[in-house]
């Protein structure tokens, strides 16, 4: 049996589902940023996929674009989350209020 | 000769609005003065253009600007000054000097003394509006902006109930006229496709008669609001709540004589309907007998004034309805000067009499006031018709337009109604001045008006006494616009005859009020007298129960009708529809508010739910999308 289209967006699906599984349930604020990087890594299988399949190198593009800016954003958060530690000594979600209304 | 145009018709809006600087300040002098200084100038400019039209014969027709340009629809401001409308002007800007200056001695201790002469100006400018410009439009601006202004007037002291009453009932009857007037005018616009005068008179001469009849009827309606006649004549007498200087301006010498001018402005139009022209002039002779009987009792000296101010537009209409339009502006004009002075000799009796109106509560006031005395009584006469004062030449021919047009009821009628002037007239000249000294009793101290204002008045004696001697100048120039039909008896005995006959008439009703009012033994009426009891006395001192009438079958009907659509309709439906959307939003906030809850995975959730909402509502849309064929198909299969 050859690996078509199919079998690739099943598995971006499958990731995207896991990814936001992960982002709904966990409460750690690390395992929240590999949920993100699963979702964004679901979508650029999905980009890949396709663009080969069309034989259009723009969904290719997309998806290095994708890359670098989940890198930037994986620096900014991981920055952030050092500064979170240091101060309140966890990083579990459910601390995080003070943006209450 | 533009400039004099426009120099007599803007003066009076600059003094209006000078005199509007000082309306929140103190009372001072300069704001009388100027505005009257200002009206002084316009009436300077109405003369020069009054001796041009009158010498040369030209008319002045100019277009400041453009009001209105869409389509086929176009209202310039236009101003005209023919030999009809520069009567109107000399008259208007005439009395409103006079007044003016006058209001300032009358005016002396009010508080208001600056908004009055604002509120005054502003009207003199919009009745130059109204009878200077070329067309309907700006006839209407005119028209209401002296509504406005006498609204404002006669509520002037609005302090008192009764002044915001009267101003309401007058602004609220002359709306419901006004609103005739603006169909006739749409009409005039639907049919000729213009509104300037020359171009609708024009279309008019090829139109059918019922069109027609209906134009004049509906502008009619609006010049029985703004003339109060019946059955809208119940604010005229209201309005004397007004100071008197308002009174003798607005509801006396110009405004309500805005009716008139309309009528005779029109005159090619009511040519052209002789049926409307009867029903007017029968409308008159019922209102000059009726607003004078009421003015028979009444022991309110200015209602007295009023009614027969209502009593004389009466007779306007008449000439007007006959189409004797020159006789209607040449009495409108007459009729200007006498009573103006009527209600500023009025004025000067209040003043003396700390305000009381009671002419009973008087008596003997001549020896104190003998200025006030000469002119009222000059002005009395005048306006009872005797020769050689202006009330004879100018009344005296509308009996004879109406008995050489062959309408003998009406000229019986009108007849029977200047024996009835000349007696209420009298009546409270002898109650003011002669007879005993009733008003001791009461403990005035009356006392003379000041000589300014006395002074200010001779202008109006002079015309007052002197305005017939005009009436072939008159006739000459007017004809130039109005049909020139002369109105003589043919038979010299018969002339002579009728003539003398209402002079006798007259007199006689002058000497029997005299003789009736300056007895020794008039007491203050106490409402115990056999004449107070009789139907007759109480039928005309409540005014035939008309005002009765409108209040119980008219405006409590129409307020309980308020009531019900205000408490059902408003609150339960409009209010509550209204509430009820603005509910539903608030509620949802409300209930939504817990989402807010700044904790990170809930929101997280909550994106999460968004998210995968989105994106089932796009795959719903895109398989709807793609197979609408389908569905529809499925669908139709259903029968919807």
């Amino acid at each position: 049996m050859e690996i078509g289209l199919n079998h690739y967006l099943v598995l971006s699906t499958i990731l995207f589902s896991i990814g936001l599984v992960g982002v709904m349930r966990r409460k750690n604020l690390l395992m929240l940023f590999f949920a993100t990087e699963i979702l964004l890594n679901s979508v650029n299988i999905s980009f890949a996929a396709i663009s080969h399949y069309y034989g259009d190198l723009t969904g290719q593009m997309f998806a290095f674009f994708v890359i670098a800016i989940a890198a930037s954003e994986v620096a900014v958060g991981l920055g952030l989350l050092i500064v979170w530690h240091k101060k309140h000594n966890n990083i579990d979600l459910d601390n995080m209020s003070t943006m209450r209304g | 000769m533009e400039l004099f145009l426009y120099t007599a018709l803007f003066s009076p809006l600059v003094g209006s609005l000078f005199a509007a600087l000082f309306g929140a300040s103190p009372r001072t002098k300069i704001a009388g003065i100027v505005p009257s200084i200002l009206l002084g100038v316009s009436l300077i400019s109405s003369s020069v253009l009054l001796v041009l039209v009158l010498t040369t014969g030209h008319t002045l027709h100019v277009e400041m600007m453009t009001w209105m340009a869409t389509g086929n629809l176009y209202i310039p401001f236009g101003f005209v000054v023919d030999q009809v409308s520069v009567t109107m002007m000399m008259v208007v800007t005439l009395v409103s000097t006079v007044v003016h200056v006058y209001a300032i001695g009358y005016m002396d201790h009010d508080k208001g003394f600056n908004r009055f002469f604002s509120y005054l100006s502003a009207f003199v400018f919009s009745m130059m509006v109204l009878v200077m410009s070329d067309n309907f439009a700006g006839l209407f601006i005119g028209w209401e902006g002296v509504g406005l202004c006498s609204w404002l007037l006669i509520g002037f002291w609005y302090q008192k109930e009764s002044a915001t009453w009267a101003a309401n009932e007058a602004f609220i009857m002359n709306r419901i006229a006004d609103l005739g007037m603006l169909i006739g005018i749409f009409l005039v616009y639907w049919n000729t496709g213009t509104l300037q005068y020359d171009g609708a008179f024009a279309a008019f001469a090829n139109m059918d008669t019922d069109t027609l009849t209906w134009i004049g009827i509906f502008l009619f309606i609006g010049a029985m609001g703004k003339s109060a006649q019946f059955p809208l004549h119940t604010w005229l007498a209201d309005a004397m709540e007004g100071p008197t200087p308002v009174s003798a301006l607005i509801h006396a010498a110009t405004m309500v004589t805005a009716g008139v001018y309309l009528v005779v402005r029109s005159n090619e139009l009511y040519s052209l309907i002789p049926h409307v022209g009867l029903f007017i002039a029968s409308l008159g002779a019922f209102v000059a007998i009726f607003a004078a009987s009421m003015a028979l009792v009444n022991r309110d000296i200015k209602r007295v004034i009023a009614y027969s101010t209502l009593s004389q537009l009466g007779y306007m209409f008449v000439a007007a309805g006959l189409g004797a339009y020159w006789v209607a502006l040449f009495h409108l004009m007459a009729h200007a000067f006498f009573k103006a002075l009527l209600f500023l000799g009025a004025g000067n009796v209040m003043h003396a009499m700390d305000s009381e109106l009671d002419p009973f509560k008087m008596g003997g006031l001549g020896k104190k006031m003998k200025g006030t005395m000469i002119m009222m009584t000059l002005a009395s006469v005048a306006l009872a018709g005797i020769y050689p004062l202006a009330g004879f030449f100018s009344k005296d021919l509308i009996l004879e337009v109406g008995f050489v047009e062959n309408h003998y009821i009406i000229y019986t009628v009108l007849l029977f109604t200047a024996g009835l002037t000349a007696f209420y007239s009298f009546r409270i000249v002898a109650l003011i001045f002669h007879g005993e000294e009733r008003y001791k009793l009461f403990g005035f101290h009356p006392h003379e008006a000041y000589k300014f204002m006395l002074v200010a008045m001779s202008p109006l004696l002079i015309l007052a006494v002197i305005a017939g001697s005009f009436k072939m100048t008159y006739f000459e120039m007017v004809t130039y616009v109005l049909p020139a039909t002369e109105y003589h008896v043919h038979n010299h005995t018969i002339y002579w005859i009728m003539t003398i006959g209402t002079q006798l008439f007259v007199i006689l009703s002058i000497f029997y009020a005299y003789k009736k009012y300056m007895s020794r033994d008039i007491k203050v009426p106490d409402g115990t007298s056999a004449m107070e009891n009789s139907f007759k006395y109480k039928l005309l001192i409540n005014q035939y129960y008309i005002p009765y009438f409108y209040e119980e079958y008219l405006v409590k009907p129409y307020r309980e009708l308020s009531t019900l659509f205000w408490t059902k309709v408003d609150q339960k439906i409009v209010d509550a529809s209204v509430d009820g959307i603005a509910n539903i939003f608030y509620q949802t906030g409300e209930n939504t508010r817990a989402m807010q809850s700044g904790n990170l995975s809930t929101m997280l959730k909550w994106m999460v739910a968004g998210t995968v909402a989105l994106l089932s509502l796009a795959v719903v849309f895109g398989l709807a999308a793609r197979y609408s064929e389908e569905i529809k198909l499925f669908l139709s299969g259903l029968g919807v």
